[in-house]
């Protein structure tokens, strides 16, 4: 090149980079606080994206966009549960339009693929969905508002032989969350005495669950243990009810998940009874939870709010909170500091961000189907409180 | 094991309906339709729709969504696929995966994403059982219903095929379509009325489908290559060679899943390979017939 090209191009370079910083100085304190949300919004977990949105929206509606002085800005991305696109859109959020926080997974792959680039940006990262253990493991800056399968699997191990269910088949979609719950049922179960007959696992995509449950009817167990993702409880529940099972004296129960609030309603008559351990039921009784659920049916056409909204409404508030915390300074390491040790009321329950293990820590409700103002509920009664996660306490 | 039989042979016998319109149009057009799996999804979104929305009751839409998805067929097949029958196999792909996109996006803006949960009616909930111990036979209503429906509809396809003009038409336009052309068949009215039917048996396997399958705007894709490989194995010359096929592969299917739960899904693919590399044409396929 010329050597007059060159120096022409060097001094342009040099100018325009003169200009950013002075730009970027100036703007510093009055740059928008942005949320990188990445949810599945369409493919198979669409209704968590559904309900994680909805909730997040509902918050910053009902605690307004300025935290600290800081405009905060929500960019909501469909990662269209693949985990692939999840990286991808996790990469362009940070380098692209810069986001001071990243959010969602939808799914254990997506929270576990988005790790490594929250841990090279040092961008804290809010899961409030997934669910398994090792997640938080995956990067220091993972902080978790949803819940893991053994919080909630160990629940109902202790709970089943207490009551006329002495042997149990597994039966779990095949993928992180999944195998946490049967480890962790099997294990309780056995060591209180129970049997476990077969440990069964469903392919996480396309579940045919007819073949499966012929198993589990031909096995005759006292009782059938059920994970499935947020959204699958409804094909099981009909396929346990068209084999029969329940009158072959088989009982269902299982996690939370099995019987989603979302789609509870729509189960009929063959959900009734069914007994599950969550941590999160919209029919929980108290105030702060009664307040979220009118508010949330009322902005999202009387959309029911599940766990999954629970978790996204949660991480909400642990991000504001933390924002808070920085007085809007923000910053990756100082949010994180933020996050830690958050203690709260949130409508599922008392909340705990442990500072340790940045996990969360929560009661959890063992639930039965009824009927209340002719709609389905899961009514607690019972609580086992402050669990911490049983696949991580050292 | 005979409940796992009879699993088999509901499960194949809806994958057949499903299937035989795309067998019948490939072996006839020489179009690569992808799309079909659209065709299916839309017989079951009406058959939902309206008995969510319109409280028809589930019998009533049986009818409504193979006349409706057929009505679509013959729209499509008029004005989207005639212009692309001479083009090479390619293209049709290209347009058929898009067309299939389109429809599932289409689908999850108007309706959402959720898979749709169907309420059947009474009667076709229960079970009956025979017999005793290892040779139980566990019917579900349901199921029976779909066997006893599709077995009409074989029947039905296989007289229309052998004992009618129409059907001794689309026999020779399969055959060879420039001879049967030159005979005076009309060639164009065959291909659209044989593409709506196909469509609109498709549409009702989708609505009978979806309390078995599940239905969500991603049905098209997910089940797409389990039509493909019935009309791999079964051939498209005829309608039993697809009807035996799907019969294998839904027996297989069934029985892998309980017995070696581990490979499960697997099965299906591992059968389908076999037999390929037995008979490539598939196994049904009568030799000697033209490419």
């Amino acid at each position: 090149m010329h050597k007059r090209t060159f120096v022409r191009t060097l001094a342009q370079a040099g100018a325009a980079a003169a200009a950013l910083c002075a730009g970027g100085i100036a703007f510093a304190q009055g740059t928008p606080f942005k949320i990188g949300l990445i949810l599945p919004m369409t493919g198979q977990q669409a209704t968590t994206g559904r309900q994680i949105e909805a909730a997040a929206k509902l918050w910053m509606a009902q605690n307004g966009d300025t935290v600290a002085g800081r405009k905060v800005e929500l960019i909501i991305k469909d990662d269209t549960t693949l985990p692939d696109v999840t990286r991808r859109l996790a990469q362009e959020l940070v380098v692209n339009e810069k986001v001071d926080v990243l959010a969602g997974m939808g799914i254990t792959p997506s929270a576990l693929a988005a790790g490594p680039i929250a841990t090279q940006s040092k961008t804290p990262l809010v899961v409030m969905a997934a669910a398994t253990s090792i997640i938080t493991e995956a990067s220091p800056y993972i902080v978790r508002t949803s819940f893991t399968l053994p919080q909630v699997s160990v629940s109902i191990a202790d709970w089943a032989p207490k009551n006329g269910i002495k042997s149990v088949v597994t039966l779990v979609s095949d993928y992180g969350p999944g195998i946490d719950a049967e480890k962790y049922f099997s294990e309780r179960l056995i060591l209180d005495g129970g049997k476990v007959l077969d440990k069964l696992r469903v392919p996480l995509r396309n579940p045919d669950f007819a073949p499966f449950l012929q198993k589990v009817r031909d096995l005759k167990p006292d009782a059938l243990f059920v994970f499935v993702p947020s959204g699958a409880g409804a094909a099981v529940m009909k396929q346990f009810g068209e084999r029969g099972m329940d009158k072959a004296g088989i009982r269902l129960i299982g996690t939370g998940d099995v019987t989603d609030d979302d789609q509870l309603n729509d189960m009929g008559d063959v959900a009734l009874g069914v007994v599950t351990s969550h941590h999160y039921s919209a029919a929980h009784p108290s105030a702060a939870n009664k307040k979220f659920v009118e508010a949330f049916q009322k902005a999202n056409k009387n959309m029911r709010p599940n766990f999954m909204a629970v978790g996204g409404y949660d991480g909400m508030r642990v991000i504001y909170e933390a924002l808070k915390k920085t007085g809007g300074k923000g910053g990756g390491d100082a949010l994180l500091a933020g996050m830690k040790g958050q203690i709260f009321e949130s409508p599922r329950g008392p909340v705990y961000i442990d500072a340790q293990t940045r996990d969360i820590v929560q009661n959890v409700y063992l639930r039965k189907v009824e009927r209340k103002d002719g709609q389905l509920w899961n009514v607690e009664f019972d609580v086992i409180k402050d669990v911490k996660d049983p696949g991580k306490s050292k | 094991m005979l409940t796992i039989l009879f699993d088999g042979i509901a499960y194949g016998m809806l994958l057949f309906i499903l299937a035989v319109g795309l067998a019948v149009t490939m072996g006839l057009m020489n179009f690569i339709n992808l799309a079909h799996g659209a065709f299916a999804m839309v017989g079951g979104y009406i058959t939902v729709l309206l008995m969510q929305r319109a409280g028809v009751p589930f019998i009533v839409c049986l009818p409504i969504a193979f006349v409706g998805t057929a009505l679509l067929g013959a729209i499509a097949e008029r004005t989207l696929y005639r212009p692309l029958y001479r083009r090479p196999h390619l293209d049709q792909v290209l347009f058929s995966i898009g067309l299939v996109l389109m429809s599932v996006a289409a689908v999850d803006y108007f309706v959402g994403s959720t898979q749709q949960i169907l309420q059947l009616p009474d009667w076709l909930k229960g079970r009956t059982e025979i017999g005793e111990g290892a040779w139980t036979l566990g019917m579900g209503h349901y199921r029976l219903f779909i066997i006893a429906v599709c077995a009409l509809v074989t029947v039905l396809l296989q007289w229309v095929l052998s004992r009618t003009r129409f059907g001794s038409r689309l026999r020779a336009s399969v055959d060879d379509q420039r001879v049967a052309a030159g005979m005076g068949i009309n060639v164009n009215v065959v291909f659209l009325s044989t593409f709506a039917v196909g469509s609109g048996l498709a549409g009702l396997g989708g609505a009978l489908g979806s309390e078995v399958l599940g239905l969500d705007p991603t049905f098209p894709l997910k089940y797409m290559i389990y039509f493909l490989i019935v009309v791999a194995v079964g051939g498209t010359s005829s309608i039993t060679g697809p009807l035996l096929a799907a019969l294998l592969l839904g027996i297989a299917d069934v029985a892998g899943k309980y017995y070696i739960p581990k490979m499960g899904a697997f099965i299906v693919y591992t059968l389908m390979i076999a037999i390929l590399l037995w008979r490539p044409q598939g196994l049904f396929v009568r030799q000697g017939g033209k490419a």
